[in-house]
């Protein structure tokens, strides 16, 4: 196990060099220029020499392998840069955003593993039935839904038509503390959102995993020995369709990544999500490439989060592969 | 669980969608089967109906329509629903039903650029690392993994921040966060076609690693790869309204899905719901129709699979 995730570590750093470069290469094939972004509007009234001096103090006329190994040394170190667009350091940035990003994924993380359990399991109970049809059609059409769209159209309905939730933001307009109260409250729209993009993979794999356990062995025992449907179902098929689904739950962080940047973007959420697409809209490329390095590192970490976990559950998974 | 532990490898993209094909139990009721099949069989000609719908509205009613999609109407702006504009008016009186038509017009034609484009890229990695093997094998699958590691709409946004938005990057963007798939599934395909007799006739009648590949391994992967295009539409479809919605696709006057949607915020901040609802609808509509008969076409290549996860 400790080889496994030392493995995977091993692996990751050539991940990260490789995407680094790639980040920095793309840039340095785009029209995008460093000292006009990092410049902004004061550079279109800058004399030359200033900008030739800030270009020289930028670096960005050495070659693409030399700025890559620096930006990766000082990032080693903690130094990623300034956000052009913020005009604070990038990891001051991070470090200001990523907890509520955490916080909006793990809710929205709750809810699809308890609400997609739930609706897997009446799916699975009789396959083409009622019931499972209209799971499965309501799965495929979230699936297809834009997360986005989702968004405005809740956000419609229950911060304008009904007026009960906040229709975005951390805290309420002119408060300058912010409460637990008030974050739940403006909480609720966004998690939801996410979590209904996140469902429809829970509802199919929860569905398959419990039909599947339902035809084997422990289940047959089960009914053999006379247990109440009840126990068979959440006692056992429950159990082994379940816990794969769970430990999977690390290999759908770029899919979470995906949902948060859209949804963060549409309630105005604090995070890093919606901080990538203000760096993306205003060229920020420090920020930018900082946060798809992050996300990298997220999705690695998942993935390792996932394999580990799964071997854990079900022992004939081996660890050497 | 085999299907399970498969997934962990794919990094699915969103939107595909396979049609319906429950385990069959051992104990269903004969009728319940026949049921079944019959809303099969409907769900697939209702999705043809509506592809056909779509296909002929997008290609026939910009050349004999001779309405004009940005007609400003002030007079008629913010109009619900009515007999007269069955999908209402935006803001400033254009009419959403024939916005809705040119927006599907242009998501579908970036969408299916982007498809083509994703699936040759995706063939030709696939067929590479399939037909030599060994270290190049190796080295490609590696590459594609750590490409699968970046978030498809997170790259996508950074190619697009980064070569302004427009509909080239837009397509660029889409086609190369999305062949990966396509690469591993015609990979696959292609070791698996290695290991037919007729290819050890082939090279042991002499012909070359370029001929075998061309001629032998190449034609057998085509519906396979066929398929993945079709399955990329809506996927890549989705991606193009994702981007054109944060602002970083499309320019805003250029109707697209994303961008009706997006334009259509102030609206609804407002309190009118229709030019919202509307284009995503579109979208949905379409999505689930192009997946269900891409399922249907699935089902017939790839009869034993029972696994309808495509996510």
């Amino acid at each position: 196990m400790a080889r496994l995730a030392g493995r995977r570590a091993l692996f990751a750093v050539p991940v990260l060099g490789i995407v680094t470069f790639g980040v920095f290469a793309i840039a340095a094939a785009s029209p995008f220029d460093p000292v006009k972004a990092y410049a902004g509007t004061a550079g279109l009234s800058a004399s030359q020499d200033t900008l030739d001096q800030l270009r020289a103090n930028l670096g960005a006329d050495e070659p693409l392998v030399t700025r890559w190994w620096n930006w990766l040394t000082s990032a080693v170190r903690g130094d990623l840069g300034d956000s052009s667009a913020l005009r604070q350091p990038v990891a001051d940035v991070i470090a200001e955003r990523v907890g509520w990003s955490v916080l909006l994924a793990s809710a929205a993380f709750l809810v699809a593993v308890l609400l997609g359990g739930a609706l897997g399991v009446l799916a699975a109970r009789r396959p083409g039935g009622w019931t499972d049809r209209a799971v499965t059609s309501l799965a495929y059409t979230l699936e297809a839904a834009p997360p986005f769209w989702l968004g405005l159209l809740v956000m419609w309905f229950f911060a304008l038509k009904l007026g009960v939730l906040p229709a975005g933001g951390l805290t309420d307009t002119g408060s300058t503390v912010v409460t637990a109260d008030q974050v739940v409250r403006h909480l609720v729209l966004p998690a939801s959102v996410l979590a209904l993009s996140q469902l429809p993979w829970f509802v199919l794999y929860v569905r398959q995993g419990v039909g599947d356990a339902l035809q084997e062995d422990p289940v047959r025992g089960a009914r053999a020995r006379g247990l109440a449907e009840r126990t068979v179902l959440l006692g056992h098929a429950l159990r082994s369709g379940m816990l794969p689904v769970l430990t999977l739950i690390g290999s759908r962080v770029p899919e979470l990544i995906t949902g948060a940047l859209l949804v963060e973007t549409v309630f105005s959420w604090p995070g890093i999500a919606a901080a990538t697409v203000e760096a993306a809209t205003a060229v920020d490329f420090p920020l930018l490439a900082a946060l798809t390095v992050l996300a990298t590192i997220a999705v690695l970490v998942g993935n390792l989060l996932a394999d580990l976990l799964y071997g854990l559950v079900d022992p004939r998974v081996g660890f050497d592969g | 669980m085999a299907e399970t532990t498969k997934a962990t490898g794919t990094t699915g993209a969103k939107g595909a969608i396979g049609v319906t094909e429950a385990a069959e139990t051992a104990t269903a009721w004969r009728t319940r089967a026949v049921v079944r099949r019959s809303t099969r069989v409907w769900r697939v000609r209702g999705s043809a109906a509506v592809v056909a719908v779509i296909v002929l509205a997008v290609l026939l009613v910009p050349p004999l329509v001779q309405l004009d999609q940005q007609a400003v109407d002030l007079a008629a702006k913010l109009q619900p629903p009515s007999l007269a504009h069955p999908f209402g008016t935006d803001d400033v009186g254009r009419d959403l039903l024939l916005r809705c038509v040119y927006g599907l017009r242009v998501s579908l034609l970036v969408g299916v650029v982007a498809a083509v484009v994703s699936t040759v890229v995706g063939t030709a990695v696939g067929a590479v690392a399939g037909a030599f093997g060994g270290w190049v094998d190796r080295l490609v699958m590696r590459l594609v993994d750590v490409f699968a590691s970046v978030p498809h709409l997170l790259l996508g946004i950074f190619i697009v921040a980064m070569f302004r938005p427009g509909v080239w990057p837009v397509v660029v963007s889409v086609a190369l966060t999305h062949w990966l798939s396509t690469a591993r599934i015609v990979r696959a395909e292609i070791l698996s076609l290695r290991s037919r007799p007729y290819v050890d006739a082939a090279i042991s009648g002499g012909a070359s690693r370029y001929r075998v590949a061309v001629r032998h391994l190449l034609p057998g992967v085509l519906p396979q790869a066929g398929l993945a295009a079709v399955l990329m539409v809506p996927h890549a479809v989705w991606h193009e309204s994702a981007l054109s919605f944060l602002g970083l696709g499309l320019p805003t006057h250029q109707a697209s899905l994303g961008t009706l949607v997006q334009s259509a915020r102030g609206s609804l901040l407002a309190g009118d719901w229709w030019p919202t609802l509307f284009p995503g609808l579109c979208a949905v509509a379409a999505t689930l129709a192009i997946a269900g008969l891409a399922g249907a076409w699935r089902e017939r290549l790839n009869p034993r699979s029972r696994s309808e996860l495509m996510l």
